[in-house]
């Protein structure tokens, strides 16, 4: 059978002032009619740009295909005028993205939306297109579809618009959905729904699909088919089945070992050293060089080719490269194998820290010209939680439960409506500014983005240094710096990072500044919001390995707020759940995972995808 | 004896703000950074070159002092008391280097570098007959940009408007800066009460047209300001000061008029930046609010300050030309490219056209804005850590 799209040799190229970016660097993959291909990797690897080259989007003028064919249903679309390609996108090759909430354009309504795309490519009528609308509408399961396709976007949640987009881009019936980190940007419950549904079109509608995901688990449970880009290259292509059973590139069995999970508590996770090189900076050989565990002298500088290793698997690799193992370069290169120090031992009965009792935090309504407050939306509705020394709770819950404003009224960031917080025997909450400043350096806050957590014009050095300055003003400035060099080198960056500006730094390596911050001012508790959901894999292991090296090392105890499951089974000592500003589960880890009794912990857990066999 | 306006405090005090951020960028530090980074790019060096220009020739042209009266002999003039007594003129420095195009007028219009005036003028012939030709000029081909109506100099006039090119842009803007950070910044980070106060002020003055505000404050305050041309003794504090300078009062109502979108829009990015991460885990360390607001608001609206003042300044300067048009500006003796455009608006209308006073002035004050805009992006380019290559 002909596939419905072909990639040839693909090379999509970037000019920028530090030179040519080979983002997409001689990529080929055949998609079979009514299958899903995935392409995983992590950021900044080319699975995007891909994509884009698809359906000949690439951002111009930077931006340009500088060799191979992409050919749908045997007709290379490269070359065709811009007209055509316009014909092409939207009919045949269709795209829904990351992010819902921008995606929809706010001052239409949703049929009119949909009715655009149909409009536009089948020249069917007003009245035509209307019904197509409500019946894909309904077809992507949003009820009532004849009172939505009045509705406006804001009217809709963060699933249903996604549903919405879908319904856009099946409107037409393309031969190709190109779906790019579709579920990312949504709860883990969501996320289950929109796979499942786009499972089920793809199989009505006998639609190909092009998944675009960097979460190793959404590929196992829908693709027939993957393939795992770094650098710009496949580095390893196989059926779902064989590749997640026999992962034969360093590359890959790295990144399955580095997500976290609950059989890896109480290890340390194994990590990728070094960073995601820039696309200027790709080495001549195997891009993985330099970051491989299992590199060997030529690697860095033979490239190796795409072959088929095993039927039906292709792995660019040198380890299964028989003429290149006997020759002297294969000798492997001696490299640091990062020590697996045993953690903590489980916690037995530990003195507790922090005591949260009935937590209320609330945001007025204010409506009228005098701003009178008319209602309150209970963000935090009466929490009761407490925290152990040298140990983890995880709170736990869906975008919107009112996690990560319990974390900053827990720490006094946001004062709370009612209740009280008890560390150390003195309640907190009722404190002046002044007052609190003294428990100011006991309980700290790591934040999730990397990237406006630092103030991009302050150097590593001053950011560090803001919390001491401020929270031990006795210190004197070589104390400080010294401080500040000790605490750098402890989160595994060095003393002279400290000149540098956040920008200059990957985002682990700043969400390793963020830690340092918080760090050095010796806090006994530490919040972390999402600390690790904006990172790649590879990166959260690292940074989850550092802060449980530092609660062994100084018996910290955290709260771990996170939305993901798998970081939760592998750090929590203890679980909280919350759905709506309540608690509705709080249990130690190892009940939690094993008797549910929640419902909606139940669903919870049952929604997170899951790779079954063991890797490797 | 010295004659000090108001608005030369204003040069003096931005001559002072340059001096100290050239000593700064001597020292290692933020600014030296900075300066490193505008020195590798070569078209804001060019950019700055021609500003230092403007700069040099706008203090040149501050710097007056009136000279004593001396009789036909040379002798100095003195009153009963004997003192000395002052000429009514103060001649600034810049009168004094460019004393030959002051001082060489010819009868009417002359084109750029002509010989000949540019209107026929009757004349007698040598032989008594009259004939109706084009007369010879007394300095034919020094003038660069021509002469107009009154026969001086055109590029002398072009020059003499550079100062109060500068002294609008930079006098308003020196004005404008200090109360659109504290307000913008206030009202953005505090809130509540406090903010609803700021916008109150600012929607109230920006909803009052411009035009009007203005055109009523000059006429309070600076109907009998001193405008160019004769010292007048009512006009003098201490023998040598003009504190009641209308260039002076044009900065200032132009100063209120404006600040209110500057101070929108860092309203706007306060509001933006007081939610992020760097300022929450500055209160996560009990920083004070105003540490929090100096350390990681204020730089962190910097950028939007340059951009926006870059782009006001041409409009400012292009106010001033308006004003003076409408005869609330500066006089016609002060030199303002204003008034040279305002000029040449009924000499366009004649025929021949008369076109060059319009294009020096144009060319004048072009060669100030864009360069102005160059080296703004420049430095707002070189004070973002993030678009530094190292």
């Amino acid at each position: 059978m002909e596939p419905v799209i072909e990639v040839k040799d693909l090379k999509t190229y970037f000019r920028s002032p530090q030179g040519v970016g080979k983002a997409v660097d001689g990529v080929s993959f055949k998609i079979q009619r009514g299958s899903t291909f995935a392409l995983v990797g992590e950021s900044g690897c080319g699975k995007s740009v891909t994509a884009l080259s698809l359906i000949q989007l690439v951002p111009e003028p930077q931006g340009f295909i500088a060799g191979g064919q992409v050919l749908l249903k045997g007709r290379n679309i490269v070359d065709l005028p811009e007209r055509e390609k316009r014909k092409i996108r939207g009919t045949e090759i269709s795209m829904i993205f990351q992010e819902p909430m921008t995606s929809l354009n706010p001052v239409f309504t949703i049929g009119n939306q949909i009715v655009e795309a149909v409009k536009l490519h089948q020249g069917k009528t007003r009245q035509e297109a209307r019904a197509i609308a409500i019946d894909m509408l309904e077809q992507v399961g949003l009820p009532r579809p004849e009172e939505l396709y009045y509705e406006y976007p804001h009217r809709l949640s963060g699933g249903m618009r996604q549903r919405v987009m879908i319904a856009i881009a099946l409107s037409c019936r393309p031969d190709l959905l190109i779906a790019d980190e579709p579920t990312t940007a949504l709860d883990v419950t969501i996320q289950d729904q929109i796979l499942k549904l786009m499972k089920e079109l793809r199989d009505t509608m006998g639609t190909s699909i092009l998944l675009i995901t960097h979460n190793l688990a959404v590929v196992y449970q829908n693709a027939e088919e993957v393939a795992v880009m770094y650098g710009g290259k496949i580095m390893e292509q196989a059926s779902t089945k064989k590749l997640f059973r026999n992962p034969m590139h360093p590359y890959t069995i790295q990144l399955l070992r580095s997500i976290p999970g609950i059989e890896k508590r109480g290890m340390t996770l194994e990590t990728i050293s070094g960073i995601v090189p820039p696309a200027t900076e790709y080495p001549a050989g195997c891009p993985f060089a330099g970051r491989c565990p299992r590199e060997m002298e030529g690697c860095a500088g033979i490239r190796p080719p795409l072959a088929e290793r095993e039927p039906g698997h292709l792995v660019a690799c040198h380890l299964y490269d028989a003429d290149f193992m006997s020759k002297p370069h294969s000798k492997p290169l001696k490299r640091e194998a990062e020590e697996a120090e045993p953690l903590a031992t489980p916690p037995g009965e530990r003195p507790v820290v922090l005591e949260v009792k009935g937590l209320k935090c609330y945001y007025p309504i204010r409506k009228g010209l005098l701003k009178k407050a008319v209602g309150h939306v209970k963000a935090v509705d009466g929490i009761d939680i407490t925290i152990r020394k040298g140990s983890t709770l995880a709170l736990v819950g869906e975008s919107g439960c009112g996690k990560t404003t319990a974390g900053k009224g827990i720490i006094q960031l946001l004062r709370p409506t009612a209740g009280s917080v008890v560390f150390h025997g003195t309640d907190i909450t009722g404190l002046t500014d002044r007052e609190l400043k003294k428990y100011r350096s006991e309980m700290q806050i790591v934040f999730q983005d990397p990237f406006s957590s630092l103030n991009p014009r302050m150097m590593v050095g001053q950011i560090i240094e803001e919390g001491l300055k401020s929270l031990k003003p006795r210190m004197t400035r070589a104390e400080r710096i010294r401080k500040i060099e000790e605490t750098l080198e402890r989160v595994g960056l060095t003393p002279e990072m400290r000149h540098r500006y956040p920008h200059e730094f990957s985002g682990g390596q700043r969400q390793r500044i963020g830690i340092a911050r918080v760090l050095a001012v010796d806090p006994e508790f530490i919040v972390c919001d999402e600390p690790t959901s904006a990172l790649d894999v590879s990166v959260q292991a690292q940074i989850l390995n550092l802060l449980k090296y530092i609660q062994r090392d100084f018996g910290i105890s955290l709260l771990f707020i996170t939305h993901d499951i798998s970081v939760v089974e592998y750090i929590a000592d203890e679980v909280a759940v919350m759905l709506d500003g309540k608690i509705l589960e709080h249990e130690t880890a190892e009940a939690i995972f094993a008797h549910p009794k929640d419902p909606y912990t139940k669903t919870l857990l049952k929604a997170v995808p899951r790779i079954e066999q063991a890797a490797s | 004896m010295p004659v000090i306006l108001a608005t030369d405090l204003i040069i003096f005090f931005v001559v002072g703000i340059v001096v100290y951020f050239i000593f700064a960028g001597r020292k290692e530090g933020y600014t030296r950074n900075a300066w490193l980074q505008i020195r590798k790019n070569r078209l804001a060096m060019v950019c700055m070159s021609i500003l230092v220009l403007y700069g040099s020739v706008a203090v040149l042209d501050s710097i007056r002092f009136r000279d004593p009266l001396r009789t036909d002999t040379g002798t100095v003039v003195r009153a009963a008391d004997g003192k000395k007594i002052y000429s009514p003129q103060a001649l600034s420095l810049l009168d004094r280097l460019l004393w030959n195009m002051r001082a060489n007028t010819e009868k009417t219009f002359s084109a750029p570098l002509a010989s000949r005036l540019y209107v026929k003028e009757s004349m007698e012939l040598p032989d008594g007959t009259m004939v109706r030709d084009y007369q010879p000029l007394e300095y034919p081909g020094k003038h660069l940009l021509g002469t107009d109506k009154v026969g001086s100099d055109v590029l002398f006039s072009a020059i003499k408007g550079v100062r109060t090119g500068v002294v609008i842009g930079t006098g308003t803007t020196v004005i404008i800066i200090p109360f659109a950070i504290f307000f913008g910044v206030m009202a953005g980070f505090f809130g509540g009460r406090i903010d609803d106060i700021i916008q109150y002020i600012y929607t109230t003055l920006a909803s009052i047209p411009a035009v009007l505000l203005i055109v009523a404050f000059m006429l309070i305050f600076g109907a009998e300001g001193y405008q160019g041309g004769l010292v007048r003794d009512r006009d003098l504090y201490q023998g040598f000061f003009v504190p009641n300078d209308r260039l002076f009062w044009l900065c200032i109502i132009m100063g209120i008029t404006s600040w209110t979108d500057l101070c929108r829009i860092i309203r706007g990015e306060t509001l933006k930046l007081r939610e992020l991460e760097y300022v929450q885990a500055a209160k996560a360390f009990g920083v004070a609010k105003m540490k929090i607001i100096y350390r990681h608001i204020v730089p962190n609206v910097m950028h939007l300050v340059l951009i926006t003042m870059v782009l006001q300044f041409s409009g400012l300067v292009l106010a001033e030309a308006i004003l003076s048009y409408i005869g609330i500006g500066v006089g016609p003796e002060m030199g303002s490219w204003g008034n040279m455009i305002n000029t040449a608006r009924l000499e366009l209308s004649r025929e021949p056209v008369v076109w060059w006073s319009l294009i020096g002035a144009f060319v004048f004050m072009f060669g100030l804005v864009l360069p102005a805009n160059i080296f703004g992006d420049a430095v707002r380019d070189a004070l973002e850590p993030r678009l530094r290559v190292r």
